[in-house]
């Protein structure tokens, strides 16, 4: 296992209370393995990113552990994350390339991000070029300013940069969505290349669009307000379903061809429960239409095969 | 309603503006009332620079923008404020339309103070409700927190309920949908089908083609600043005659099919030229379908 997360608990603090975005989360990552990550807006997988990087001010680690390649990811000690962060877990957050400095060359850029971990710009540099190559980018991109980059070209950058100490997990956070198609698709490929290569272990990539993660990933999880819900290989999620949020999201994916006039697509009705002092028990209850008396109690995760999981009180008979 | 007539945009980057970068070129089009226009292409090819100079925010270097036949370039603040209350819009990476230090609730005060100064605080608080449950988000979820409190989704929404506050004629929505789950893409996308239905008109700019498709009636493709093809949904899905459209198309990510199964032949495609130069110009190849001539 590259990473295992054990009932993981990271909350918000907030004047009215804890914000439970992350309660109680458990799940493995093999040696190797692209893993997609989707749920309902606003259920937690950024803060799941975050929490194997880097707790802001805000966020409380109250529970849980992670481990990665054998050790403990000392998550609630920042200075002890400082030496594992970028080396060991890397990270490709929400609107990274939005989040470039707009009048600073890329290459200086570089350089500062380098030299912030202790590492060498000149002695990177030959190595950086070569993997700017391999996806397409002349070592003339570092004497452009960001803006002059396009959106897939940027995203390619940070791309090569957040790998460039060869780390063993990264997290990627809607590193597609800013994207054309045929963008997302070369990101897309460019992530499996990067594991072939040997520049990561294994992935997290968090998105919405499931059809494209579906494209290239080996598991996908699905979380639905700060708990996970379900995990399997891609293709046991996509076609085979078992929880009924899982399938109620997969049955929201539009058809291509559809049009408004002619059927309209149904979203699931309903919202998801606020995660400041959420009920008790399976937290899809109010929108599931299996939901029955055992669902105020919290469902346990069901193996239903070696590496299928779901949580849900139905899936137990 | 809304007009672009031979609009071009060039910015100035680079130390002291020393390079020009044309962002559009040459580019028409019109928007009417209940009707969503939707605007696909390459990142980097001009759609938020059109959604822009829709929105005043930048002027065109070149051409027309008119809403109603009247130029859009209002100098006086009450041209803009009138302006605004038939036009808004909602922008592409939410987090920058937030200011991190303030409640991001602040962005509906704005509204409140130029266009609903004589509300009262019970009624303004019910329609800011609304707006927020009409995108799907519970008001108690989202009111009286900062901009960071909030995931990357729910700020998209927000300026989306924000947008809605005013009973527009015309949206300019810049990849409102990317941030969010399907599911909610679908209220989202459902919520405008009813606003046009209502007559809305909608400056729709996407990357997802299937909600493109299953929301919009006609559809512009862009590249490197210019149209490459542009005309009925139906038509320019179904019989895509560029071949930067049809690339496009074949890339789209399926579920009953992998790339890796079906190589796709993807074909040549001019590279950037001289920005200042014409466009190729769009000719006509059926009702409603038109397409740039490839070199
Ligand atoms: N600093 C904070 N204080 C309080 N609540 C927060 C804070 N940051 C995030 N939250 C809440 O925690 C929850 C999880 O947020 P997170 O950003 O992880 O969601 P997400 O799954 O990444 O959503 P999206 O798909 O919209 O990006 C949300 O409900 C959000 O409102
Ligand atoms: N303020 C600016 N100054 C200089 N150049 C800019 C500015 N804004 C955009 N550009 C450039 O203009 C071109 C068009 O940008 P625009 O944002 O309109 O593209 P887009 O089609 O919306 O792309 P995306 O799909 O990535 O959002 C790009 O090359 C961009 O780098
Ligand atoms: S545990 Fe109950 S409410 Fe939750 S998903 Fe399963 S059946 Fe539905
Ligand atoms: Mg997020
Ligand atoms: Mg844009």
């Amino acid at each position: 296992m590259a990473l295992e997360v054990e009932d993981l608990r990271v909350h918000y603090r907030t004047l009215r209370g804890d914000v439970r975005a992350l309660d109680g989360v458990s799940f493995g990552l093999a040696d190797g393995e692209i893993m997609g990550l989707a749920g309902e807006s606003g259920c937690g997988k950024t803060t799941l990113g975050k929490s194997l990087i880097r707790l802001d001010g805000r966020m409380r680690h109250v529970g849980g552990r992670a481990v990665l390649d054998g050790g403990e990811l000392p998550i609630a000690d920042d200075k002890a994350m400082n030496r594992r962060r970028y080396r060991d877990v890397s990270i490709i957050p929400q609107y990274s390339m939005s989040a470039m400095n707009p009048t600073r060359k890329i290459g200086k850029l570089t350089a500062d991000l380098l030299r912030a971990k202790g590492e060498s710009f000149r002695e990177l540099r030959p190595e950086l070029v070569r993997r700017l190559e391999l996806v397409g980018l002349s070592e003339q991109v570092l004497d452009n300013y960001p803006i002059e980059l396009s959106g897939g070209m940027k995203q390619r950058m940070v791309m090569v940069l957040s790998t460039l100490l060869d780390p063993s997990l990264l997290i990627a956070d809607e590193v597609t969505s800013a994207l054309d198609v045929s963008n997302q698709k070369a990101v897309a490929e460019t992530l499996v290349r990067f594991r072939e290569l040997g520049f990561v272990k294994s992935m997290v990539v968090v998105t919405h669009d499931l059809s494209l993660v579906y494209q290239i990933a080996d598991s996908i999880m699905i979380m639905y307000a700060g708990r996970i819900v379900e995990k399997g290989p891609a293709d046991t999620i996509i076609n085979a379903p078992r929880h009924p949020y899982t399938r109620a999201l997969i049955e929201a994916l539009p058809e291509v061809g559809l049009e408004y006039g002619d059927r309209r697509l149904k979203s699931i009705p309903g919202k998801p429960p606020q995660l400041l002092n959420p009920p008790t028990g399976c937290r899809f209850r109010d929108r599931c239409e299996l939901a029955h008396d055992r669902c105020i109690e919290d469902p346990p995760a069901v193996d239903l095969a070696p590496d299928h999981t779901a949580s849900c009180w139905k899936v137990v008979d | 309603m809304l007009e672009l007539q031979n609009v071009w945009k060039s910015y100035r980057v680079g130390a002291l503006g020393s390079k020009k970068l044309t962002a559009v070129r040459d580019v028409s089009f019109s928007v009417s009332r209940g009707e969503v226009l939707s605007v696909v292409g390459e990142s980097g090819s001009g759609k938020s620079t059109i959604g822009k100079m829709v929105l005043q925010l930048i002027p065109p270097t070149r051409g027309a923008v008119r809403l109603d036949g009247r130029e859009v370039t209002a100098r006086r603040h009450s041209d803009r404020k009138a302006y605004y209350r038939r036009v808004q819009g909602v922008f592409q990476d939410p987090f920058s339309s937030y200011n991190p230090i303030f409640k991001a609730d602040r962005v509906f005060d704005a509204v409140r103070e130029s266009f609903f100064p004589g509300l009262k605080r019970a009624e303004w608080q019910d329609k800011v409700d609304r707006s927020l449950t009409s995108v799907g988000l519970e008001p108690g979820a989202v009111l009286r927190k900062y901009p960071h409190q909030l995931s990357g989704g729910q700020l998209q929404r927000m300026l989306i309920a924000r947008a809605l506050l005013l009973d527009i004629e015309l949206l300019v929505a810049d990849e409102i949908i990317s941030m969010l789950d399907a599911s909610t893409r679908i209220d989202v996308l459902n919520l405008l089908g009813a606003l046009k239905e209502r007559g809305l008109g909608v400056l729709f700019v996407t990357h997802d083609l299937s909600l493109a498709n299953y929301i919009s009636e006609r559809v512009i493709i862009m590249r490197h600043g210019a149209v490459v093809e542009m005309g009925a949904t139906g038509k320019v899905f179904g019989d895509p005659r560029h071949p930067y459209s049809r690339n496009l198309l074949a890339s789209v990510p399926q579920l009953h099919r992998k790339w890796s199964d079906a190589a796709t032949e993807f074909e040549d495609l001019e590279p950037d030229g001289d920005r200042e130069a014409d466009p190729a110009p769009l000719a006509r190849v059926g009702a409603d379908h038109w397409v740039a001539a490839a070199a």
